[in-house]
């Protein structure tokens, strides 16, 4: 048999019927819903009086729209409006929901893990780019628009074109207190935000295998920054072990039948790929992006570059932009950026061990003066109880954070968290586009110990000084 | 879905690479449970000189004049020429129902983000893949002639340029007769109903951890 890469395996499980000019259709195991991407799919569901296909695939869960400070009103009554309308179609359409008050919510690429729903070998979709998080279970997670949405609803499958195969081969291991943000932030620096368009990337070698579920996820999430269609891991114990025991995982003899499967979820030693890109971890630094796109990224010790040393003049001009929205000049020390907000959250890093690494970091230690506001938002409501249990609430609270209830919050600003016009912002979330936390806003990228280490000193900085070195693996 | 067959329509150049679809239709429009109503905030951020808000009046706002689509020569274009990676970003399928109910009926990039591609193939938004060096040439062609039309015929393949150059672009066959036609793929898909039942017996039996529920 024709040695297969892991996205080949799981493309070919898949197809329902291949009609045969290079569109299949695929079969989708597993959708994921929230409030914003989906009230049009319903309501087109519903003019063609077509019924929801296979309802117990689907989860719903509201989380973009969401205050994160009271939850016993929504003031904004356009967001309330779409949060009722999602109510209002699981409930017409009978999709199990997990609702705003109940303890499970969060960000549905948090809780797709959490909860189990999401596995090894599915097909997952969702009306969201960052479903690309869930391939860290060696699942083909894709992000789908709105008319998408109405078809998996309606049918449980996809007209899907095959991508290509590319494999990030990462070798050796990060250094301490280097993490998968770091990583991948790296990564994007290297091969850009168009660097996996068409392709569908695996990540692999030692740098990968390292990592916890929780660092493949924030690795995977970002592969759609990368242009990518997903970002794959492949099978391995950490993956086994991860899924083990969750409220939707498979028991009993479907689990050892499911693990079976789940052991040949890799590629084949001699499987081919399209493209590989090798990757160094030992090279990788603390990253800060400077501009307005993830692939315009440096590593903390470095300056903000000159766009008169580029060449192209597509992208001297593209920086040339980025540095006057940032109102940054070229040359300037990264470590002596100020911002002036700190958020910590997002599908990106908003895992227990992302608010542990910031927790880390913070401890016994105050926010810097010109921080004017630095918010804790948790994945979902399991995450911050656990991250109660172990005190880093207080630990982020005593230094001056506000600890919030999960949603997406300020990643995309579409609720009350926003920045003003002109704020500076070391964020853990995955956009620095234009206006992204808000009209006028300026995001700088960084990890969850980054964006701490940038809250004590008051402009960035190597988090590395701030961890003693017994801590920093 | 709307057909797209031909159109001869201005040509309107937005000269930068990686646009996002943050950029076409910023976030805070999308609390809308509509489809429609998202043309007057098509790239809101750039266009306007105020913050946007959902639900104003935008025929009142103060416009930024220097924005490319605000100049009185590409009023009423429906063919956006843009850079590389367009539509780069997140899914909201709201960026493609903002360029369309623009005017918009045509999107020429040397390439554009996977999904919003997708997305523009279900609402018969033509995209069009053309190498870096054509879509340099047009863009001269564009900013140094006012008027500048470009006339597109999907069933040929072909965009003509005002001096009668023909240029080809590729399109894939299944997304070709959609658009031509305006077909909803949901109603194609659902005649393969039977193979679909037939996928689920089948990994039901292989694979019974996936199918937990009955439904």
């Amino acid at each position: 048999m024709k040695a297969e890469t892991l996205y080949d395996k799981l493309w070919n499980e898949h197809i329902v019927t291949d009609y045969g000019d290079g569109a299949c259709l695929l079969y989708i195991d597993r959708h994921l819903v929230h409030e914003v991407t989906s009230p049009q799919a319903f309501e087109g569901l519903k003019l063609a009086g077509r019924e929801p296909w296979r309802r117990t695939a689907s989860l719903a869960v509201p989380d973009h729209n969401v205050p994160t400070r009271n939850r016993d009103s929504i003031d904004d009554p356009v967001s309330k409006k779409q949060l009722d309308a999602l109510e209002r179609n699981v409930r017409e359409w009978r999709i199990p929901y997990i609702k705003l008050s109940d303890e499970r919510q969060g960000i549905v690429h948090v809780i797709g893990p959490e909860q189990g729903v999401c596995q090894p070998g599915m097909t997952i979709v969702c009306g969201d780019s960052h479903t690309t998080t869930n391939g860290a279970l060696a699942a083909l997670a894709m992000g789908i628009g709105t008319s998408e949405v109405e078809h998996v609803l309606a049918t449980q499958t996809l007209v899907a074109r095959k991508s290509k195969n590319m494999r990030i081969n990462v070798s050796n291991r990060l250094a301490p207190g280097i993490t998968a943000k770091d990583l991948v932030l790296h990564i994007i620096g290297r091969i850009g935000t168009a660097g996996g368009a068409g392709s569908v990337i695996e990540f692999t070698g030692a740098g990968v295998t390292a990592l916890s579920m929780e660092g493949r996820m924030t690795l995977c999430n970002m592969a759609i920054e990368a242009g990518a269609r997903s970002g794959l891991v492949a099978v391995d114990d950490k993956t086994i072990d991860y899924v083990k025991g969750r409220p939707f995982a498979p028991d009993g003899d479907g689990w050892n039948q499911a693990v079976t499967y789940w052991k040949g979820l890799r590629s084949d030693p001699d499987a081919m790929f399209d493209q590989t890109v090798e990757i160094d971890a030992g090279q990788v630094q603390p990253c800060v992006t400077w501009g307005t796109s993830p692939e315009m990224v440096v590593s903390v010790h470095d300056d903000v570059p000159d766009p008169a040393d580029e060449p192209d003049p597509v992208k001297r001009e593209g920086m040339a932009n980025a540095l006057s929205y940032m109102d940054l000049a070229p040359g300037t020390p990264i470590s002596s950026i100020r911002p002036d907000k700190i958020f910590i959250g997002s599908c990106t890093n908003s895992r227990i061990e992302d608010l542990r690494e910031a927790a880390r970091v913070v401890a016994g230690k105050q926010l810097a003066e010109n921080i004017r506001q630095a918010i804790v938002v948790p994945g979902s409501g399991l995450v911050k109880r656990q991250a109660e249990t172990e005190g880093l609430d207080r630990i982020f609270s005593d230094a001056g954070f506000e600890w919030r209830e999960p949603g997406c919050s300020m990643c995309l600003g579409m609720n009350e968290d926003r920045l003003g016009a002109g704020e500076r912002c070391a964020s853990t979330s995955n956009r620095n586009f234009e206006g992204r936390q808000g009209a006028g806003s300026r995001t700088h990228l960084v990890s969850p110990a980054m964006a701490a280490a940038a809250s004590i000193a008051g402009h960035f900085t190597d988090a590395r000084e701030y961890i003693s070195a017994d801590d920093a693996d | 879905m709307h057909a797209f067959t031909a159109i001869d329509g201005l040509v309107a150049p937005l000269d930068r690479s990686n646009v996002d679809t943050d950029a076409i239709i910023p976030k805070q429009f999308l609390k809308s449970i509509r489809r429609s109503g998202f043309g007057p905030n098509l790239f809101d951020a750039w266009r306007y000189l105020d913050a946007g808000e959902p639900e104003q009046d935008c025929s009142r706002r103060p416009l930024n004049e220097d924005f490319v689509l605000n100049r009185s020569r590409y009023r009423g274009a429906q063919i956006l020429l843009a850079r590389e990676n367009f539509g780069c970003g997140s899914s909201r399928e709201h960026a493609v129902w903002a360029l369309y109910e623009y005017g918009f009926r045509c999107v020429i990039a040397p390439s554009f983000g996977d999904i919003f591609f997708s997305n523009a193939g279900k609402n018969g938004l033509l995209t069009i893949v053309l190498p870096v060096q054509l879509v340099e040439q047009l863009f001269r062609e564009v900013e140094a002639t006012e008027g500048y039309r470009l006339k597109v015929e999907l069933q040929p393949q072909t965009i003509t340029t005002p001096s009668g150059k023909v240029l080809s672009f590729d399109v894939e066959t299944a997304l070709k007769e959609r658009l031509l036609q305006g077909l909803d793929d949901i109603g194609m898909t659902l005649e393969h109903s039977d193979l679909i039942r037939e996928y689920e017996r089948q990994k039901a039996a292989e694979k019974p951890w996936l199918f937990p529920d009955p439904d």
